[in-house]
């Protein structure tokens, strides 16, 4: 029972992560039916970017609450800034070009991004410092939480919420979701369709740069070429959820970070990617626009 | 309550999708206050002309004025706060957004929308009110038309466009979106609007252009093309 708890918390807090990552994916594709390959490889930037960003400005180390917020906000904020850039160059010339040009063009941009992360920082791993959060460790009935967990469920429970009455309870969010189903009839409500767009990739690449960050502290060590895997994990995480759908990647996220956490508990973490797959083939044969997909058609 | 300045001025117009010239140089106005239509077969042009005059398309060369400002190169969305408003062509209402949502949206330009709008458009369309906290896409069609004309009059227009209101409606539902379209036009809004079905459109409205082909053939005060037999053959079905 213990080991199952405990690989309950684990599941939720990879979950998290792999949520985060999969707003990001799932937001694109809803607006701009365009799957953004780079977003991974933002996600490890973010990592390294924030390594970066914690030991030039906190070179004392210790851990202070300032200097986390600091390295939060200031790495969230570049990383926004490159999403945005992502977009207005490699996306936006080609809105009206054939999809395959908009996916090899992320597929290209992915491995800019990686091979650039590879140049600063060295094709070798980096070690996050373990001090960035303290080393509390909370144990509840024989369940181990420790602090770096708690912050990673807590800020990105946090972070969803926000999202979810965002877009739903919100004016600005409410046009994100009609641009969404009609750009065209969006802008006869004079909504700025390019503004909105921008609006997505900010929040999409600020979500992805929260989660590497947590990566990095929650694992410490972090390579340039990560982005692919949790970018990959995550990408499964919004298609079982069903793309396009927001609480959809919240849950896809959760449900794939505590199936891997099972199956590693259980079985092997060597069989986690093969089962990720077998669930992600399982939910698409019953459920061919994943498990929140769209059931609501649009009458023509 | 037609007054004799003019809201929307169309000059010498052209517009095409690529090589494709579809519109080839049309001239048209709106006053102030009128019901203007334009009738048009199949394929003749109008909703192009509709989603230039919008700025959803843009014109190879002419010039469309609105309310004495140049608008011929001002995207779309920034023409929704000038005052002008489109429902367009297949209704394209907000599918998973709720009716209430959809109507919201259509205040998008204004700080918050105004409830005395959205009071009288529950009003005139009385059917929005019930269903609206339904979702868009589960209206019927005739509903769904309404919800696109709610929408259009949410920010508050001086000039309301309107694409085939009636398409695919049953009889009794034609006539519910006319009379709500004469409401909307004795409240003083000025509607430019593109009909198939030509004699309510022409009972409707105070002028009429007809469109063939990218071109203007015809125009003049409704009763003189309610009564004109080359009209009355080409759009109003009646044999000599
Ligand atoms: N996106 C497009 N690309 C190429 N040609 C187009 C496009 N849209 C319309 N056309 C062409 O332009 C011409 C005019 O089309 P338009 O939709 O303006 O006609 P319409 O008068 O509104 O017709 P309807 O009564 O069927 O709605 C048609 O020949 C049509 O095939
Ligand atoms: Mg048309």
């Amino acid at each position: 029972m213990d080991i199952f708890l405990q690989q309950i918390v684990n599941g939720l807090t990879i979950g998290s992560l792999y949520a985060l990552v999969a707003l990001g994916y799932t937001m694109v594709y809803g607006v701009m039916k365009l799957i953004n390959f780079a977003h991974g490889d933002l996600v490890a930037l973010s990592a390294f970017a924030g390594l970066t960003i914690y030991t030039s400005i906190f070179s004392n180390g210790g851990t202070s609450i300032v200097a986390v917020i600091t390295v939060f906000l200031f790495t969230a904020m570049i990383i926004a800034v490159v999403g945005v850039l992502l977009e207005r160059f490699a996306y936006k010339p080609l809105r009206t070009a054939p999809r395959l040009s908009a996916v090899v063009s992320a597929l290209g941009a992915g491995l800019v991004i990686q091979n650039a992360i590879m140049l600063i920082w060295g094709p070798n791993m980096k070690i996050f410092p373990s001090d960035l959060f303290p080393s509390t460790v909370y144990d509840i009935n024989g369940v181990v939480i420790t602090f770096t967990q708690f912050m990673i469920l807590g800020l990105s429970s946090i972070l969803m919420i926000a999202l979810y009455l965002f877009i739903n309870k919100t004016k600005m969010g409410t046009a994100v979701r009609a641009v969404a189903i009609n750009q065209d009839a969006a802008q006869l409500m004079g909504i700025n369709v390019n503004k909105i767009i921008m609006i997505i990739f900010i929040i999409g690449s600020a979500l992805g740069a929260v989660a590497g960050l947590f990566i990095g502290i929650y694992y410490r060590g972090i390579t340039f070429d990560m982005g692919w895997m949790y970018g990959l994990n995550a990408f499964v995480a919004a298609i079982i959820g069903g793309i396009g759908n927001i609480p959809g990647a919240m849950f896809g996220g959760l449900v794939l970070g505590l199936f891997n956490a099972l199956i590693s508990g259980y079985i092997s973490s060597a069989w986690a990617e093969t089962f990720t797959f077998t669930l992600l083939i399982v939910v698409l044969i019953f459920r061919p626009t994943g498990i929140l997909g769209e059931t609501v058609a649009e009458k023509v | 309550m037609v007054d004799n300045e003019i809201l929307l001025e169309v000059k010498n117009l052209h517009v095409g999708y690529g090589a494709i010239k579809v519109i080839k140089g049309i001239d048209l106005y709106v006053k102030r206050g009128e019901v203007v239509t334009i009738l048009g077969a199949n394929g003749a042009g109008k909703t192009t002309t509709l989603r230039t005059i919008s700025g959803l398309l843009k014109s190879t060369s002419g010039s469309i004025i609105f309310d004495k400002e140049d608008i011929t190169t001002v995207y779309a969305y920034n023409i929704v706060s000038r005052g002008m408003s489109h429902s367009p062509e297949g209704r394209k209402v907000f599918g998973t957004l709720s009716t209430e949502e959809n109507l919201f949206m259509g205040a998008y330009t204004l700080k918050t929308y105004d409830k005395d709008t959205l009071d009288w458009i529950y009003n005139i369309l009385p059917r929005l009110k019930e269903r609206r906290k339904q979702l868009a896409g589960t209206l019927s069609g005739g509903e769904q038309q309404m919800l696109a004309i709610g929408r259009a009059i949410m920010s508050k227009p001086k000039l309301l466009i309107l694409d085939e209101p009636s398409l695919g409606l049953a009889p009794v539902l034609v006539r519910d979106i006319f009379k709500a379209i004469k409401e909307i036009s004795i409240n003083g809004v000025t509607v430019l609007i593109v009909e198939q079905n030509a004699k309510a459109a022409l009972q409707l409205a105070n002028r009429g252009y007809v469109l063939e082909l990218g071109k203007i053939t015809h125009e003049g005060i409704s009763e003189e093309l309610l009564n004109s037999t080359i009209i009355q053959e080409a759009y109003l079905g009646k044999k000599r």
